[in-house]
């Protein structure tokens, strides 16, 4: 609406930013004192000196650099996946003829109403027979196409790109391949660095997923690496501080990608981005 | 589509007719090329999506009338509707079940209403708009994973921050914990943590929406700012709304991640009671159960699926309802 918010509205939404952002305040807080500290009464209000020497403690317990490492690669294989399938499958159904179109459109709206979630306990079975389990290929397998993903970009490629300048490309005796590259991929170029961006934190944040498929191996992510670590014989649930350095020092990469790339993140879910 | 065939049928009759121009082998190609390369290019992803969905769901929904016995071979005699039949009768999975809809109920419904009312304070020409959108949206980039671990030291029994508070303003602490309702509450929390601001973008691109003549002309007919919000901003927005709703019931129905984090002992069976035991959980453990673990994991994920499409229906359906009511 068309108006000066006043002090109130000011207020209101302060308090409502200070409220999201406590939790990581206390995140550190904890992580940043003694565990002895961490549980005693009345609790620590301020941050203590001691974070580098919790997070130390964290890459003991668990294999902080490998989960981290297995995060970054499992995450971008599978938005660079989404992405390029997205953009291929969404072009065919915006822009192109041919049989089955409404049909097969139908059918990738529809599967968006599937409980994706329950679809992984199957699958669980197939990967393990398949010799999969445990393997970073069977965590990224299900995430390289999402019917979430040729939907947003259908919808995008419909607006972006005139029928006239796919006419003029054939007329001028383009294949179709080569008219996907230089007139589809350019057109729909915002789309996909917003598809990217989405994919890529939904697969970093899954967490069912990778516990299921990784029980018992080496290779974790960095989601099933605080599930270990809570359960960790030396300190886990008892050793807040410890849990605390871990949570956080886990949650440093996606508050970078926040920082950097937080304006893209707003316009993309005001443009029509739902949850993946 | 009949007339053209009944033409050319027609010509090939008449001797006089003049063959058809040649395609040369570029024209021919190039036509091969216009009439297939579209299904290739839906095909990557339907050819994965059967694998990694499809497929699975189907299989699943077959072995769910076997038996199949921890470490055996392959699956054992059928068994009809044993397997839904057990998990039905489960007093565990029922009370999974009312944990699922506690806890859904208590995350999507202050959820929407929060959201609804932080878009509407953005939705006003606000100094330093951009950064407020950002920071709405901060607690979407904690993982799930995260958001339960730093809840549940808060909401930790002995000495959790909010129990410290609660305490020392003189009342009872409560047991997050062990109490159902509670640890119901402590749950919902997390969610609504993470949503609400995501949720508050998508309301608020919808607000935007909305002509701003309307208001004005409402202005000029003296309607007070709340009564402008309740009768243009809630009608105009409210596919939108419908849109936040399902999406939040299938979601939420399948919540996972924030209970079994959330659980003190190292069974993960969602408290000592199973009185914050979900339905996904329940799949998860089921699925690691001594007897038939893999059928019966897929007569409940099954029994699931058809849950959550029942209840994202019918609330479709009073959304819809509750819409159409307010238009008249």
């Amino acid at each position: 609406m068309n108006r000066r918010p006043g002090f109130l509205v000011y207020g209101l939404l302060s308090a409502f930013v200070l409220g999201s952002a406590f939790p990581l305040y206390w995140s550190f807080v904890i992580g940043s004192v003694t565990k002895e500290r961490a549980i005693h009464s009345p609790p620590p209000l301020y941050p203590g000196g001691h974070f580098l020497e919790n997070a130390r403690r964290v890459f003991d317990q668990i294999d902080f650099w490998s989960a981290l490492a297995n995060s970054i690669i499992i995450s971008s294989v599978s938005a660079a996946s989404v992405v390029f399938f997205s953009t291929l499958a969404g072009y065919a159904f915006a822009k192109l003829k041919f049989k089955g179109r409404n049909a097969g459109m139908a059918f990738v709206i529809a599967t968006m109403a599937v409980p994706t979630q329950l679809a992984l306990m199957p699958l669980l079975k197939e990967f393990s027979n398949l010799g999969l389990a445990g393997t970073r290929t069977a965590v990224v397998l299900p995430w390289l196409v999402t019917a979430f993903g040729v939907f947003f970009m259908r919808q995008y490629l419909v607006d972006a790109i005139p029928d006239e300048l796919i006419e003029a490309a054939r007329v001028d005796g383009c294949s179709q391949i080569r008219t996907f590259w230089t007139v589809a991929v350019p057109a729909a170029r915002p789309a996909m660095a917003i598809l990217a961006l989405f994919t890529f934190m939904h697969t970093w944040t899954d967490f069912m997923w990778p516990l299921l498929i990784l029980q018992g191996s080496d290779v974790q992510t960095l989601q099933t690496a605080l599930d270990q670590l809570k359960i960790a014989p030396a300190g886990g649930i008892s050793d807040i501080a410890l849990l605390q350095a871990g949570t956080l020092l886990a949650t440093v990469p996606l508050l970078i990608l926040f920082i950097a790339t937080g304006r893209q993140l707003v316009a993309g879910i005001m443009q029509g981005a739902v949850k993946g | 589509m009949t007339t053209v065939q009944a033409t050319r049928s027609g010509d090939a009759g008449a001797p006089a007719d003049p063959a058809p121009p040649r395609l040369t082998r570029r024209q021919r190609l190039s036509h091969w090329d216009y009439r297939f390369a579209p299904y290739l290019y839906v095909l990557p992803f339907f050819a994965l999506f059967v694998l990694v969905g499809i497929y699975p769901m189907v299989y699943s929904g077959y072995l769910s009338f076997f038996s199949w016995p921890r470490f055996g071979p392959h699956h054992g005699d059928s068994v009809g509707f044993a397997n839904y039949a057990h998990v039905l009768q489960d007093p565990v999975f029922r009370k999974a079940f009312w944990n699922t809809i506690g806890i859904f109920l208590l995350s999507s419904v202050p959820q929407v209403v929060t959201a609804t009312i932080i878009a509407a304070m953005l939705d006003t020409r606000l100094r330093g708009r951009t950064w407020w959108r950002m920071s709405v949206l901060l607690p979407f980039v904690v993982a799930p994973a995260a958001t339960a671990l730093i809840f549940g030291s808060l909401f930790a029994d002995k000495t959790g921050l909010v129990n410290e508070i609660i305490h020392a303003v003189g009342l009872p602490k409560i047991g997050w914990h062990s109490n159902r309702f509670a640890s119901w509450s402590a749950i919902a929390t997390m969610v609504n943590y993470r949503w609400t601001g995501y949720n508050t973008l998508i309301i608020l691109a919808a607000m935007q929406a909305v002509s701003r003549e309307y208001y004005e002309a409402a202005a000029i007919d003296g309607a007070s700012r709340v009564q402008q919000f309740f009768h243009i901003t809630l009608p105009s927005i409210s596919p939108t709304m419908l849109f936040v709703i399902i999406t939040s019931t299938i979601g939420g129905l399948q919540i996972f991640t924030e209970p079994r984090l959330f659980d003190t002992n190292l069974q993960f069976q969602g408290g000592a009671d199973y009185q914050y035991q979900t339905l996904t959980m329940y799949v998860f453990n089921t699925s690691n159960s001594s007897t038939d673990p893999y059928p019966r994991a897929a007569a409940a994920t099954w029994i699931i699926v058809l849950i959550i499409i029942t209840i994202a229906l019918v609330n479709f359906g009073l959304t819809r309802l509750v819409q159409r009511r307010s238009e008249r």
